[in-house]
């Protein structure tokens, strides 16, 4: 009823591949893109912007990296937040070392360095899968923190190992403000959701699922499994590595080594695992839901309790909260937010007729 | 506990419960507490005494000249990023916003270092955070107070030497260094390599990974080197496991000296009775004997309007430990008032004189109440730290002794290194530092 897709009919190919071949869907992207990347920055408040939706974007995108190794071409991995660290610390170094470095090359720098460690670290992928192989990215996790700290040369010999971010310019614009930033962000973050989004729907994605699906079987029908690995690993580290050289500079400032460990990137597979394991827009979803919910019920949570149950309680009670929120949803549905989505959709597209 | 002053209720819930929250003027305080996760022990202490100090104030003066304290905690869990999320809530709160924000954490410390700067809020880090911020000239904004990390590892070093008999015995002394591997135990190697070469002691540096129970390596690498001291510079987990480790391994409990967040009941009751006879260095003392301690049992927990949960930790290392952050806060508070006002509440950049213009001397002290509670304290535009002194004290297997009286740092030494620290980091950061002739 109201996702009635009767009437729009695909006349051409280029109609017929387009990301969102529905019309409801195509003006509700539109809307949310307008939304968040013109209205959010003129109507948001400089906590909602600083505090909240940059870091839900940035995680998004760290998501979004991790969802192409593990969810699409099924190479489970642990090593997330090691891989933003080397974005992070890349990026400071070629911003401090090179005079005159554009932000945006040094972006892209720094992605490229932390797809070249994702690579060397994606090899032994090739001779072990599923737990082990996660248990050898859990070595990066480890690996790349502890070089990070051991050498003081990539912190450039600051004695507590924290390294400020420089001044984020861009053909002279020095971008300050949150909202400034928030756009930069957003904009960074929507191309690269964009050229995911194009690469797994592309001839490379599909060798990716098929490689996920069976290894032997993609083999066999020609699939080089060593390429297709690597390269996996190699865009999701890449992508990973901008989220943390993004994390540096457009969030929060100054990034320390410890910063990014195990718990962050345990982090980022929940954010995969309730968003939609296998789904650009669960990598949104999920990263919204892990970063938002601990913040909602912050804030909830002492409102309501506060006055009568002690502190620690309080605090204590809001991961008992989180946790179980997170249990009933994998519950409800175990493909993750995005199935949701999905359901509803399907749901809304037959209304008011079950079937 | 009973009543967490919350400003997010509003002024209406205050009132359901007959509270006196509703006063015209309010100072708010707003706290990043950390009450879960692995620091969750410090942090309950830490900020059950803060916050106890200033129902005491609220209680039994009516506030800072009739200004009543407001405050509302904001859950950390010691992450940076919740932290930062924090300091953006807290910030806009109150009638005129956050005071003060002291986020008992380094990387949150870190994190947060320039926007307090855009904002005008004082950030006060009280034996963490960023050393070279005590050159108030390049950080104006920022107030690592009391002493820094540097400052506690001359004064252990001193406190050695005159266990020894003099500086001169050093010579040729060795001392290890058992050291938590991360930024925050790396803070301690240059400042020990410089003592060292002062001295011509020998330093020997052994890391352990977090988060530290399993030291047996380490502890082999000690035996072998026979240091005559080990400075245990750790936290959590690790503190326990060195002194079960060292009365393992034979190593003189009281030779083992902790660091100021190696030192509180929470390292030593999980180790027993291999405890006895440990050191640590701390720039507040354990007891309930004190004065002020003594008030907040009378006029705070007398009314039940306590925030600990467990009143047995009252007086503990990490309570008493926010009970100086509190008389800290609050003289700030008084001192800017004394310029701006009194009976006004104000903004942070009004409470930020108050802290460069800070004289906590021995008169003022015994008013409090806290003689030898905390080390007497005068900051001032360049020096942005203060006395840089620790006591320390020694565990007899139930409860902690004061052993010496305050011990003072290599102060020339330091102020050196925090200058020219803060020098390079004025320059890659394009600050002009301030002219403090020029301030009043």
């Amino acid at each position: 009823m109201f996702y009635r897709e009767a009437g729009q009919f695909k006349a051409s190919y280029a109609e017929d591949s387009r990301i969102f071949t529905i019309r409801q869907d195509r003006v509700g992207f539109w809307l949310l893109m307008l939304i968040f990347g013109v209205a959010v920055p003129l109507l948001a408040n400089q906590y909602w912007l600083k505090a909240i939706l940059i870091p839900v974007l940035i995680f998004s995108l760290a998501a979004l990296g991790l969802n192409i190794l593990t969810g699409y071409a099924g190479q489970l991995s642990l090593g997330s937040a090691a891989f933003m660290a080397v974005g992070a610390f890349a990026a400071y170094n070629f911003m401090l070392r090179i005079e005159g470095m554009p932000f945006l090359l040094a972006l892209v720098l720094a992605g490229l360095t932390a797809a070249a460690v994702g690579i060397l670290f994606g090899l032994p992928s090739l001779r072990i899968k599923g737990f082990y192989l996660a248990v050898a990215t859990l070595a990066a996790q480890f690996f790349i923190v502890w070089v990070l700290v051991k050498f003081p040369w990539f912190s450039n010999h600051s004695s507590s190992g924290v390294v400020t971010a420089q001044d984020v310019n861009i053909l002279g614009y020095t971008f300050d403000t949150p909202q400034a930033k928030y756009i930069l962000t957003f904009l960074i973050v929507a191309g690269m959701a964009l050229l995911a989004k194009n690469m797994v729907r592309s001839s490379t994605g599909r060798a990716w699922m098929a490689v996920r699906d069976m290894d032997v079987a993609a083999q066999v029908i020609g699939f080089r499994l060593m390429r297709t690995k690597l390269l996996a690993f190699a865009v999701s580290s890449f992508y990973c590595g901008v989220a943390g050289a993004l994390y540096a500079y457009t969030y929060i400032g100054t990034v320390e080594p410890e910063g990014f460990n195990l718990d962050l990137s345990f982090k980022i597979l929940f954010m995969i695992i309730i968003g939609g394991v296998g789904s650009i827009m669960g990598s949104f979803l999920g990263a919204a839901f892990i970063v938002l919910l601990p913040i909602f019920l912050d804030n909830v949570v002492p409102a309501i309790f506060g006055d009568t149950l002690g502190a620690g309680f309080v605090s204590n009670f809001q991961l008992i909260v989180f946790g179980g929120l997170i249990i009933f949803f994998l519950i409800v549905e175990p493909h993750g937010l995005a199935r949701l989505w999905q359901i509803g959709k399907e749901k809304l597209r037959l209304w008011p007729f079950p079937h | 506990m009973k009543l967490k002053h919350s400003v997010l209720l509003g002024a209406a819930v205050a009132g359901l419960l007959g509270s006196a929250t509703a006063s015209a003027e309010e100072q708010f305080v707003g706290l990043p507490s950390y009450r879960v996760g692995p620091y969750a022990a410090g942090g309950s202490g830490l900020f059950g005494g803060w916050i106890d100090y200033m129902q005491l104030i609220n209680e039994r003066d009516g506030g800072v000249n009739g200004v009543k304290l407001s405050w509302e905690e904001c859950e950390t869990e010691y992450n940076n990023a919740r932290g930062v999320e924090c300091y953006e809530r807290l910030k806009k709160k109150g009638s005129a916003g956050n005071t003060v924000f002291q986020p008992v954490s380094t990387g949150i410390t870190y994190s947060v270092l320039e926007k307090v700067a855009q904002d005008k809020i004082p950030m006060v880090t009280i034996g963490y955070g960023r050393t070279d911020a005590a050159d108030g000239r390049v950080f104006p904004w920022v107030f690592p107070m009391i002493t820094t990390y540097w400052s506690q590892a001359s004064a252990i070093v001193n406190f050695v030497g005159m266990k020894e008999g003099g500086m001169d015995k050093l010579k040729g002394k060795k001392i290890g260094l058992l050291y938590h591997d991360s930024a925050y135990g790396k803070e301690s190697h240059a400042i020990l390599d410089k003592l060292a070469a002062k001295h011509g002691f020998e330093v020997i540096k052994i890391a352990v990974a977090h988060p530290g129970n399993e030291q047996q390596s380490q502890w082999l690498q000690i035996r072998q080197a026979k240091p005559d001291y080990v400075i245990l510079w750790g936290w959590g987990v690790m503190n326990p496991t060195a002194i079960k480790a060292a009365a393992k391994t034979g190593f003189p409990r009281d030779k083992l000296i902790g660091v100021w967040w190696s030192g509180a009941e929470e390292d030593t009751i999980p180790a027993g009775p291999a405890a006895k006879g440990f050191v640590a260095a701390g720039f507040n003392v354990a007891g309930a004997n004190y004065p002020v301690v003594a008030d907040i049992k009378k006029f705070v927990y007398g009314k039940d309007k306590g925030n600990m949960e467990d009143k047995t930790r009252i007086g503990s290392v990490y309570y008493n430990r926010g009970v100086v952050h509190g008389i800290i806060t609050v003289e700030a508070i008084r001192k800017a008032q004394e310029k701006y006002g009194k009976g006004k509440a104000l903004t942070g950049e009004q409470v930020r004189w108050g802290f460069e213009n800070l004289n906590l001397d021995d008169a003022r002290l015994k008013a409090l109440g806290a003689t030898g509670f905390l080390p007497s304290l005068k900051i001032s535009c360049a020096d942005h730290e203060g006395p840089g002194k620790v006591k320390f004290q020694q565990w007899d297997g139930s409860q902690w002794k004061v052993i010496t009286d305050w011990v003072d740092s290599d102060r020339p030494l330091i102020r050196g290194m925090i200058e020219e620290s803060a020098a390079a980091y004025a320059k890659e950061k394009g600050i002009k530092p301030r002219d403090c002739s020029k301030e009043s």
